[in-house]
């Protein structure tokens, strides 16, 4: 019995971040809208978009290889299967055990090497752009992510993410200097992550500035959507990731009731429009950087993820 | 028993190598040669992987009547020996297999025909070596038939130039040996392991002088920072099948013979000199990477990045001395094993990688990738290949790369627990060092595929590339299947591991093999786990589920047509990213500082039709602060000293009796 609702729970989880990802985006666009004093397009056009994108015809350039084809669809399954890993609404996930927080931020980082190789593949100027200053990002965004896990797994004794929210969300641990630094350098590294705006702009073409959709610029029709919908997901992710690790309450325990897993999707989903409407508040009140100042601020993210962990390592009580 | 086998296999290698001076200029040459080292090796493997299975409790020894005449040639496989001969030989199997095509194209098989074979022996008997005098000799015997290997094509004058550094860093190496192991065997000068080992251990600074001689000697092999200058001249100037046994296999008899030293024969170093080893490993790893970065020469590139590896490979064993010394035997058995298992995956991907390396030389004569290109499309197999070795030594899951960096990870977050400030304050430096070589590696080798095998063809070469031979492809997908098996069966080699571990840090990690659904749970469930099947269960599954949704709903209309790039495209191949190029983001983050990178446009003036010209000026800091200074005052003294040549006889008698007068001092002041 205990077996088939951890199934469930785990199931709903897979299908409730699908369904959910898009969601977030158009919420996130509508209100950046909203505060440019512009209409905006309704909440559910992110979906309409997708569906569009299926029905076209797929235009692949004439030297586009098979590694062009098939990355999307590796793209979108490890990113979904990262996302499905993440605890939403409910902590007792049943496969969260094949995968501890290292694995997921390698599940992503295996997602961007084929987006960043999909890139090259046509051979343009653009792609290449595009992927070189991804890695760029990359390579100072992971090390930062891991440095936060450390600083995370230091406190709770463990690597194992639902362990990790389950703990963080007891009153023992209360507030915690490296927890603080932690969060500051995840949200930096989430941004990144995203290609948001300070570091990259998800609204841009047609200029130099651009990193991710440099990257994706040869793709259309249905491979298009699949990368679109990955990078929807993985928005979701790091939301999700940010939500469990610092505002976990309202998730369900491992052994809840009915009630419980309700109450926790209604949090769930309060947390995402908070978290939404903060970021699209955010981007509307900042300006992009140039390319090369997005190490410094990155940098700043390693370097205060380093500092929460080594404070950990000299103290406990940190 | 196995010790016997392996012996006899070394023999038939010997003999091989024999027959490979008669038979190089004859056609038959090379496939008789390759043919036999290949089964000479895989019934080695056989054997020692027999006994590594078995648990390798019981030691096979043998004593030769070789070497010195009160000694002997003492050979003993025992764990650790076992698995080393199952690194050495698979990687020797598969190099054999790849040469079996790749030789044919050789123009010079009389230089690298005789001496294969002896290079493979080499690495055999070092690994099965139990005295200090058998173990040296063997050292030096592979040292110098990889030399002769590195020297086939010497009128390249670059090859000359690495085969000269080579030279000089391994006879260096060697005497830092010779005299670690003077140390170890005392005054008495009990050479056989057994005799070093069942001496009382030496005192606290004899142990660190040891330990230190060692790094030297075994680093210097192993290619640790900053005595690394060698190996990048050297790995890439062989034959592409001999890069590869250098990279992935010789480093690790190099690892070999450290931990050999040090965990074995030494006893118990202080606390500190585990801090000498992770400050080495973790700027070695970061380095390492960081050149090959820099690089555009293809073989160059996995050479720098061999570095880096063995800088991995060094932090989990600087753990597990760290852990080891302050009794945490079950943290250090968690250490040691992610080391070995990434010793086992950096062989596999490491000879999978030169193997396509070697490919593409075969089938372009190009090794720069800013000629190449496109090669996805005209070597569809051997590029396969590639990017599974490209994906597993970026430790992307679900291959096995990430499970070696993962233990590791996981061996550092238990450091908290040491009791050591030095150590508590350095661990997470290298921790981070580590995460941020991680990300590194990934971007080279998005780099070296995407530059090498995607885009468009950069030359006429690479346009007329063909598919390569098919016993290359066959070795190829050998370890590309390796690769992924450890990757998702990983429980598998951690368990074949425990009994190595055992015996050198007095722990091992718990059972991995019987757990569910084959997790591997290093320590205990509710602090980590990670399940390599699972998640490529996943992955495949949900991949398969999105491409059949794709297939119910949306068009299955595609077309082709000229590439969009903005509504800019320029049909030169000139347009697109090079590998200078690509990493010029990272070269501005990261070489400023570590290389002083220098960019410097040359603009034409106005009216001139000449093009600008970009000049960018690297600096090695090992070579400037490491090397030249000691070149320099090389050369400084000898020419000081060049005068003593032209002396008379009388001034000759006169420095003989003065030395003889200050070492009768010195010894009348000593004793």
């Amino acid at each position: 019995m205990a077996l088939i609702r951890d199934f469930a729970v785990q199931l709903a989880q897979m299908l409730l971040v699908l369904a959910l990802a898009p969601a977030l985006t158009g919420l996130v666009r509508k209100v950046k809208a909203r505060l440019l004093r512009r209409r905006g397009p309704p909440l559910f056009q992110p979906y309409r978009d997708l569906l569009r994108l299926l029905r076209k015809e797929a235009v692949l350039a004439e030297n586009a290889s098979w590694l062009f084809r098939v990355a999307p669809y590796l793209i979108v399954s490890a990113t979904w299967v990262a996302a499905a890993l993440i605890p939403t609404f409910a902590t007792g996930l049943m496969f969260s055990w094949s995968a501890d927080l290292i694995a997921i931020i390698a599940l992503l980082a295996s997602a961007r090497f084929f987006l960043a190789l999909a890139g090259m593949d046509v051979g343009t100027s653009f792609g290449g752009i595009g992927s070189s200053r991804e890695v760029m990002i990359a390579s100072l965004a992971e090390p930062a992510m891991i440095v936060i896990v450390f600083t995370l797994a230091l406190i709770a004794g463990s690597t194992q993410l639902s362990t990790i929210a389950g703990f963080l969300g007891s009153p023992e641990v209360g507030l915690r200097v490296s927890l603080g630094l932690a969060l500051i350098a995840l949200i930096i590294v989430a941004l990144s992550e995203n290609a948001r705006i300070p570091i990259d702009n998800p609204a841009t073409h047609l200029e130099l500035t651009m990193v991710h959709e440099a990257m994706v610029l040869e793709y259309s029709g249905r491979h298009l959507a699949l990368i679109e919908l990955a990078s929807m997901l993985k928005l979701l992710l790091y939301v999700s990731l940010i939500a469990c690790l610092f505002v976990p309450w309202g998730l369900a325990p491992p052994e809840g009731s009915f009630a419980a897993y309700f109450a926790g999707a209604l949090a769930y989903l309060a947390k995402l429009a908070v978290a939404g409407i903060l970021l699209a508040v955010f981007e509307t009140a900042i300006a992009k950087m140039r390319v090369f100042r997005v190490p410094q601020f990155l940098g700043a993210a390693l370097m205060l993820g380093l500092l929460g962990m080594l404070l950990r390592f000299v103290s406990g009580g940190f | 028993m196995p010790v016997e086998i392996a012996l006899y296999c070394v023999a038939a290698l010997l003999a091989t190598s024999v027959l490979g001076v008669a038979t190089s200029r004859s056609p038959a040459g090379t496939p008789l040669v390759y043919g036999i080292c290949l089964a000479a090796s895989a019934i080695a493997l056989v054997s020692a992987l027999a006994q590594l299975l078995a648990g390798g409790a019981t030691d096979s020894t043998l004593v030769l009547p070789l070497g010195l005449p009160w000694l002997g040639s003492h050979f003993r496989i025992d764990a650790l020996a076992a698995f080393f001969l199952v690194v050495v030989n698979l990687g020797g199997g598969a190099a054999s297999l790849f040469a079996l095509g790749y030789g044919r194209h050789e123009t010079v098989p009389h230089r690298v025909l005789p001496f294969y074979p002896a290079f493979l022996a080499g690495m055999n008997l070092v690994v099965l070596a139990d005295d200090a005098f058998t173990f040296l000799l063997c050292w030096e015997f592979m040292s110098l038939s990889s030399w002769a290997l590195v020297m086939a094509h010497h009128r390249d004058p670059e090859n000359r130039r690495a085969g000269y550094i080579y030279l000089l860093m391994a006879s260096f190496g060697t005497l830092a040996l010779v005299l670690a192991f003077g140390l170890l065997a005392g005054p008495d000068g009990g050479y056989g392991f057994a005799a070093i080992r069942a001496s009382a251990h030496p005192a606290t600074m004899i142990a660190a002088l040891v330990l230190v001689l060692v790094l030297l000697g075994a680093g210097s092999k192993a290619g640790l920072v900053p005595l690394h200058v060698w190996l990048p001249l050297a790995h890439p100037a062989a034959p592409s099948h001999v890069s590869a046994l250098m990279s992935g296999v010789m480093t690790k008899v190099a690892v070999y013979g450290f931990i050999r030293i040090i965990f074995d024969l030494l006893g118990e170093p202080s606390w500190w000199s585990s801090m000498i080893v992770l400050a080495l490993a973790g700027i070695t790893t970061v380095l390492g990477v960081l050149y090959a970065l820099m690089q555009h020469d293809l073989k160059r590139l996995l050479a720098y990045h061999t570095v880096e590896n063995i800088g991995i490979i060094f932090i989990g064993l600087g753990l597990a001395l760290a852990f080891r010394t302050n009794g945490m035997e079950w943290a250090a058995a968690l250490a040691f094993t992610a080391a070995l298992f990434h010793v086992f995956n950096h062989s596999l991907f490491k000879s999978l990688l030169f193997f396509g390396a070697g490919a593409v030389l075969n089938s372009t004569g190009e090794r720069d990738m800013e000629r190449l290109g496109g090669l996805i499309h005209r070597m569809p197999l051997a590029s396969f290949a590639f990017l599974v070795g490209c994906v597993a030594i970026s430790a992307l899951p679900p291959l096995n790369g990430f499970v070696s960096e993962w233990l590791t990870f996981q061996a550092i977050l238990l450091s908290p627990e040491l009791p050591q400030w030095g150590l508590k304050i350095l661990i997470p430096v290298v921790g981070a060092l580590l995460a941020l070589s991680a990300a590194l590696a990934g971007a080279c080798f998005v780099k070296a595929f995407g530059v090498t095998f995607l885009g468009r063809p950069r030359s006429k070469h690479a346009e007329k590339a063909l598919e390569t031979d098919n016993f290359s492809l066959a070795a190829m997908f050998l370890l590309a299947a390796l690769c992924l098996l450890a990757g998702i069966l990983p429980g598998f080699v951690i368990d074949a591991l425990a009994p190595v571990a055992q015996s050198l840090v007095d722990g091992h990690m718990p059972a991995q093999s019987t757990l569910s659904w084959l997790a591997i749970i290093p320590v205990s469930e509710s602090r980590s786990s990670y399940d390599g099947m699972l998640v490529f269960v996943f992955i495949a599954l949900s991949a398969l589920l999105s491409v059949y949704a794709i297939h119910r709903l949306a068009s299955h209309k595609l077309r082709r047509a000229p590439a969009w790039d903005c509504g800019f495209p320029d049909p030169s191949p000139l347009t697109q990213y090079t590998a200078s190029s690509f990493a010029q983001p990272i070269r501005r983050v990261f070489g400023t500082v570590v290389f002083r990178a220098r960019e410097r446009v040359e603009m034409p003036p106005p009216g001139d039709p000449s093009p600008a010209v970009l000049h960018v000026t690297l600096h090695d800091p090992v070579w400037d602060w490491f090397y030249a200074p000691v070149a320099f005052a090389v050369g400084f003294a000898a020419e000081r000293l060049n005068h003593l040549q032209f002396l008379t006889i009388r001034r000759y008698l006169m420095l003989v009796f003065v030395l003889l007068i200050l070492l009768l001092l010195v010894a009348a002041i000593w004793l």
